[in-house]
């Protein structure tokens, strides 16, 4: 039997690039696939000001451009093809291309990355794209001098409220708690700003509109059991993130949550299967520790690729 | 490199450039504030490329041309729109992959 890698990286993230970086860059005969463009959660990010070695900053899709364009220096091989299923019962591992066929390999990284959490109410898939979201910087702009709710209190939420102010003439922060999960320095600019006011101890109940998009919001009060409306064009759904696995079969590797665990050489419970990034369950997601996960998760392949020979 | 396959079209032309437009035509509807729209833009290039003389591939800037995604409903980008004879035959939002968007024209 051919096999067609040594070793193979799902997913284009800051966390695949990296892997894809080093595996290129050790001459390994290593492809990414990427079911998109590469760069992950980043390019929804406008701004990143905590990667280190960018002292005044940069956007998400600079950073997402630069990393990408660096993998390419070592040229590494990006392949643009969705997965539908892996096989990891067998010391070959066997990817299922939704575009029909597989491809083998020895050794594996997965850094499929998460995405947003859907809220599951009324209207919500009804108005996706048409006034309900799950990026702000990325519509924001769409809501110039317009009102919008913003769904949650961590630092996503948060830090978009704060973005969405530079467009939209009013934001409310609907939280279903009284105080917030986001870190103290954004929660002081976010209360000084006059554009963003709070509703606490609150979740949304249903979005409605009509044919030209989101016109307002159902809320109910958790403590006094109370429902209110609010008139809102816009619906930013900001409440955490689930692990995209769908491609991955959970009951041939251990998971919490549905996030992979690893142990500190980001080795899963699979021999020859590594894991790095947001798919994998640990209490922080930053694009540094990814990156760092990622290099150690290459690392590792290349030390089990060594040892099998 | 953008493809010179590629029509750029405003509101101002939109009727005639793509309602109007003989071949089924795809509007990559973006702005340059939107790191998913860059993003997919070298894949729109490919597919400008591949379907040259099957598919007009088009782009519009959204900030320059606010009226015609209003008049689409359009409140997130990238969207991407494929018109069949002045009609929308299908859409799609966010940045997705080229497979999609291959099996959303060869309908």
């Amino acid at each position: 039997m051919t096999i067609d890698h040594e070793l193979i990286i799902v997913g284009g993230g800051p966390a695949g690039l990296t892997a894809g970086l080093y595996a290129a860059r050790a001459k390994l005969d290593v492809v990414l696939l990427e079911k998109g463009a590469t760069g992950g959660q980043v390019l929804n990010t406008d701004w990143v000001d905590n990667y280190p070695g960018f002292p005044d900053g940069l956007s998400g899709f600079d950073l997402a451009d630069k990393m990408t364009a660096q993998a390419k220096r070592f040229e590494l091989e990006i392949k643009q093809t969705p997965i539908i299923g892996m096989d990891l019962k067998h010391d070959i591992k066997t990817l299922h291309l939704e575009e029909g066929g597989t491809l083998t390999c020895k050794t594996l990284i997965l850094a499929t990355g998460a995405r947003p959490n859907h809220i599951d109410i009324p209207g919500e898939a009804e108005f996706a794209a048409r006034g309900v979201s799950y990026c702000a910087t990325c519509d924001a702009p769409f809501y110039r001098g317009r009102t919008v709710a913003v769904i949650g209190g961590g630092n996503t939420a948060i830090q978009e409220a704060g973005h969405l102010t530079k467009f939209a003439d009013k934001v409310y922060v609907i939280h279903r708690r009284d105080e917030l999960r986001a870190t103290k320095i954004l929660q002081e600019k976010v209360f000084a700003n006059n554009k963003i006011e709070f509703i606490w101890d609150t979740i949304p109940t249903a979005i409605t509109g009509d044919n030209t998009g989101v016109t307002g919001i159902e809320l109910k009060n958790v403590k006094t059991d109370t429902a209110s409306k609010l008139a809102v064009e816009g619906v930013f759904v900001l409440i955490g993130i689930q692990p995209n696995n769908e491609m991955i079969p959970l009951d041939q590797l251990e998971t919490e949550n549905g996030f992979i665990i690893t142990d500190k050489e980001m080795l899963t419970s699979v021999p020859g299967v590594f894991a790095a990034g947001d798919l994998i369950s640990k209490n922080f997601r930053q694009i540094a520790n990814a990156v760092g996960e990622a290099t150690t998760a290459c690392l590792s392949a290349e030390h089990y690729l060594a040892h099998l020979k | 490199m953008a493809s010179d396959k590629i029509t750029e079209v405003s509101d101002a032309d939109f009727d005639e450039k793509v309602l109007k437009a003989a071949l089924p035509t795809l509007v990559d509807f973006w702005a340059p504030w939107c790191g998913p729209c860059k993003a997919i833009g070298p894949m729109i290039d490919e597919l400008a490329d591949e379907y040259d003389g099957k598919v007009q591939i088009c782009k519009m800037n959204v900030d320059d041309s606010p009226e015609t995604p209003g008049k689409y409903g359009i409140r997130a980008i990238p969207t991407l729109i494929f018109f069949k004879d002045g009609e929308v035959a299908d859409q799609v939002t966010g940045a997705v992959g080229k497979p999609q968007l291959k099996a959303m024209m060869d309908k």
